[in-house]
Parts: structure tokens; sequence; C-alpha cells
């Protein structure tokens, strides 16, 4: 591996916002691939990044922190993909806390890592009604819905959501992520979810393969 | 009602704690009745009951707790449930006047559970918060503080059986969470005469390490910015040392009574 794609990597990995632009615009100035920046360097990082917090080593605001890092490099390299019309998505996820449930800051941590695993997401908010849900859907066509509930109480929506799906005949074209404190992965499994993900790591891993799964 | 420093609504009886949960499922009693006491010998004004782990079965269990916490303890309980029907089911069983915990503006929580305090004489835990989004900045809590001040006088309810919780959201995604639940308080206290504000400590703690210290240097903040009641572990000693050293620091414990009277029960750590 190149050694600016190691600096870049680590920048995102030690949280340096300051230094992560310039080393990117030394990546570009190299001829490195723009892809290959974001594969070798941002993406490969926020995967360490990822089994840093999931190990316990790192604390929330950390990860955050990190990925804002990785974000900040994401600026710098994202006009040149635009530029080459070279714009692939590892697939689009649509997020959103289920209605009832106005709890979205692990919702917020499982964005930032997806973003920054490359996937293009949708913030739908929280309190967001099945019909809500539904309409997006149709709309934006995602290939991932994510779906977050930190209330025992709102669990029950997650379950209405995915039978809607069915009724429509959406289930199976889009597939649906479950995650929040209470929720289990017998839960996931009991309303028909295609997976669950116990922490951000998880749900990105999850949704790679849910994507390869397409 | 004698005047209070600091209104102690005591947590520890919480379905989402597993022990409880436990106790709560196989219906052990002298697990809730040691939980009950222990906090009332601590200093609780009221002690929380909550069975929101329990959906379906919810009503059922509270009602269990509510009868063996009564029988344990002879303090006024905090009725913790955001469903209604749950909150209905319980006030015919309880022995004093209790806390409802909570409503929120959400129409169908706020006009449902407002008359069911009016009719018991209960006291209000209020959220900041409304059907649209999160109030992340002082003005947003303080505007619905507002509209539930609103809410209860048109209820008939008396300002000071309101407590309104600003709400405070994790330092680790929020970084000035806590400074904003802060100056909400001291600005509700202000422009509500009469009111009361109350708080959680444990939310804003959530992704961070050492969370009992960041929760109990929050509530030694949140006092100096007026509030007077919160929603604790009054057995937790660290928490209780650093609410009684908050309220005399403040000026609000004459004479340092209440600090020395702690320390002489060797609840000071």
């Amino acid at each position: 591996m190149s050694d600016i794609l190691q600096q870049i990597q680590e920048a995102i990995i030690k949280r340096k916002r300051a230094e992560i632009q310039g080393l990117v615009e030394t990546a570009i100035g190299q001829g490195i691939d723009p892809n290959a920046i974001i594969d070798n360097g941002l993406i490969a990082a926020m995967d360490v990044v990822g089994q840093q917090f999931s190990d316990s080593e790192i604390f929330v605001p950390e990860m955050l922190v990190s990925a804002l890092t990785m974000k900040m490099g994401l600026d710098v390299v994202k006009p040149l993909l635009l530029k080459s019309g070279n714009t692939q998505s590892r697939g689009t996820i649509l997020m959103a806390t289920v209605k009832g449930d106005m709890h979205d800051i692990g919702k917020n941590i499982v964005i930032m890592m997806l973003e920054g695993a490359g996937f293009k997401v949708m913030d739908l908010g929280v309190d967001l009604t099945v019909e809500k849900l539904m309409e997006q859907i149709e709309t934006v066509k995602p290939d991932i819905v994510g779906l977050s509930a930190l209330l025992t109480t709102t669990m029950p929506e997650m379950r209405r959501s995915i039978q809607v799906l069915k009724e429509r005949g959406l289930k199976g074209k889009v597939k649906v992520m479950v995650g929040g404190a209470p929720v289990s992965a017998a839960f996931a499994n009991e309303i028909g979810a295609d997976g669950y993900g116990a922490d951000a790591t998880e749900a990105v891993e999850l949704a790679r393969r849910l994507i390869s799964d397409l | 009602m004698k005047a209070e420093p600091m209104l102690i609504v005591a947590e520890r009886i919480n379905s989402s704690r597993k022990s409880v949960a436990r106790a709560m499922e196989t219906r052990n009693a002298v697990f809730i009745q040691n939980e009950a006491s222990t906090q009332a010998e601590a200093g609780a004004d009221y002690i929380d009951v909550n069975a929101g782990a329990f959906p379906g079965e919810e009503l059922e269990c509270l009602r269990w707790v509510v009868e063996v916490v009564q029988k344990a303890v002879d303090l006024p309980l905090s009725i913790d449930s955001p469903d209604p029907e749950v909150i209905k089911g319980v006030l015919p069983l309880v022995n004093q006047p209790p806390v409802i915990n909570s409503i929120t503006l959400e129409p169908s929580r706020l006009n449902s559970m407002l008359p069911l305090a009016a009719d018991h004489g209960a006291r209000v835990i209020a959220l900041c918060q409304s059907e649209e989004r999160m109030a992340e900045s002082i003005d947003d809590k303080v505007r619905l503080a507002g509209r539930l001040v609103e809410s209860v006088i048109r209820m008939g309810i008396s300002l000071d059986n309101l407590y309104i919780d600003p709400l405070v959201y994790p330092l680790a995604t929020h970084p000035q969470s806590a400074m904003v639940a802060t100056g909400a308080v001291e600005r509700i206290m202000r422009e509500f005469p009469g009111v009361h504000t109350i708080c959680g400590l444990t939310n804003v703690s959530y992704g961070l390490p050492e969370r009992r210290l960041i929760n109990r240097t929050f509530l030694v903040a949140a006092i100096s910015r007026g509030l007077d009641a919160a929603i604790l572990d009054p057995t937790d000693k660290l928490l209780f040392s650093a609410l009684k050293a908050g309220l005399a620091v403040v000026g609000r414990d004459d004479y340092c009574m209440d600090f020395i009277a702690a320390f002489r029960a060797g609840r000071l750590g």
C-alpha cells in the first residue's frame, strides 16, 4: 500500500481533522485513483474505527470525530468522481426511527458509519409513520431500509412497517434491517426483517451482505 | 407540603434494570420492597415505578408493583409510563397523590393524561418534547415549556404541580447539550414563576467513560441554574454527596445544616 494512503488511514483513525484534507490532496496530486483513495484510505480507516468501537477501545465521540474526519476527506475526492462520471455508490439506504420514538443518537451513529463505508444514506429522521416511509420507499427506491427503535413500546412499529411492505409487494425488493437497544436478532427474525445489527459496525457489515445478496 | 430544596424522585425500581425486571417477572415482592425502603431511607421523596419492559402486561405488572411498594414505604409514587391507559389503570390504587411520569406535548398523551392528573391531584413531569422534533436550543426548549405551562393552566392544575424536564441529550453527540439544558432550566424558572424543573441524569453521559462522574457534575451544574428536582438514585453515595454539596454551594442549604446532617449520618464521601 502506498505511503500516503497509510497516512490517510492514520489521520482518520487518530482523528486528525487538521491534516486530512491536505493528505487527500497530496494523494490526488500523486495521481492515485480517487476510488482507491476512498476504498483503501477513507473506508478502510473507518472499518478499523468501527472495529475499535465494537471492541470498546474507543468512545462514541471519538468515533464521531473519526467519521467527521473521514467526511472531510471525502469532500475533497468527491468532485473528482463527479467530473469523471464515476459515481459508483455501494447502494442506497433509507434510515429512520419509527413512529412514536424520538431517539436518534444510535441511528445517527449508524448513518455516519454507513456513509463512511461508502453507502448513499438518506436520513428520514425520527417518529416516522409507516405511510411516510412507504412514500419515501416508492420515490427513492432504496436498496435497504434501516429502522431504529429505542423503546419496547415502539418496537411493534417495525413489525407493522414490514407487514405494510409485504402488502404493497415491496418485500424482497427492498431489504429491511433493524436495530436499537431493545431489539434483538430473535425479534428481527420473528417480524421478518432481513437482518439485525447490534451496533454500528454490525450494521455496516449487514448492509454490505444485504447488498451483495440483491 | 414542606418546601423542598431539592425534590428527589428515586429511580431504581425500573424494569430496564435486569435485576428489577427479573424480580417483577417472578413477582419477587421482597426484592422490590427492599429497593423501595433503601431508597426511602436514602432520602427519596417519590418512589418511581416503571414496568415498561413488559409490553402487553405493563399495567398488570405495575399494579402489582404499586401494591407491594406501598406496603413497604409510606411515600408517594412516581408512575412511570408513556401509556395513558397504564396511568389510568394504576391511579385508583395509589394511597397518596402521585407524580405522573411523564407527559409530552404529543396531543394524545397530553389530552388523556392531564385530566387524570387534575382528577387525582397528581403532580406531572412534562418533557420539552413536541410531536415534530427534538428541541436542541434553549429557545426551543423554553418555547415548548411555555406550551406545557399553558396546557396545565387551562386544565386547572396548579403550576406548583408541574415539573418541566428540559431533556438533556448526550454530550458525546451534542457537546453543548448540558449547557443548553441548564440554560433552559434557568429561563424556565425565571419566566414561569411557581413552576418546577426536573431532569434525569443518565442521558447526558451516554457513550462516555466514567458516566457517573459526568452525571453528578451535570447535576451540580443544573442545581446552580435553579433545578429543584431530579430523577436519580439516592443510594449512590457520590451522587448524593454532590447533590448536598451543590445545594450548600449555591446557597440553598441554610447554614449548611443539611450538608452537616448528611455528614453526621455518614452519607458523604
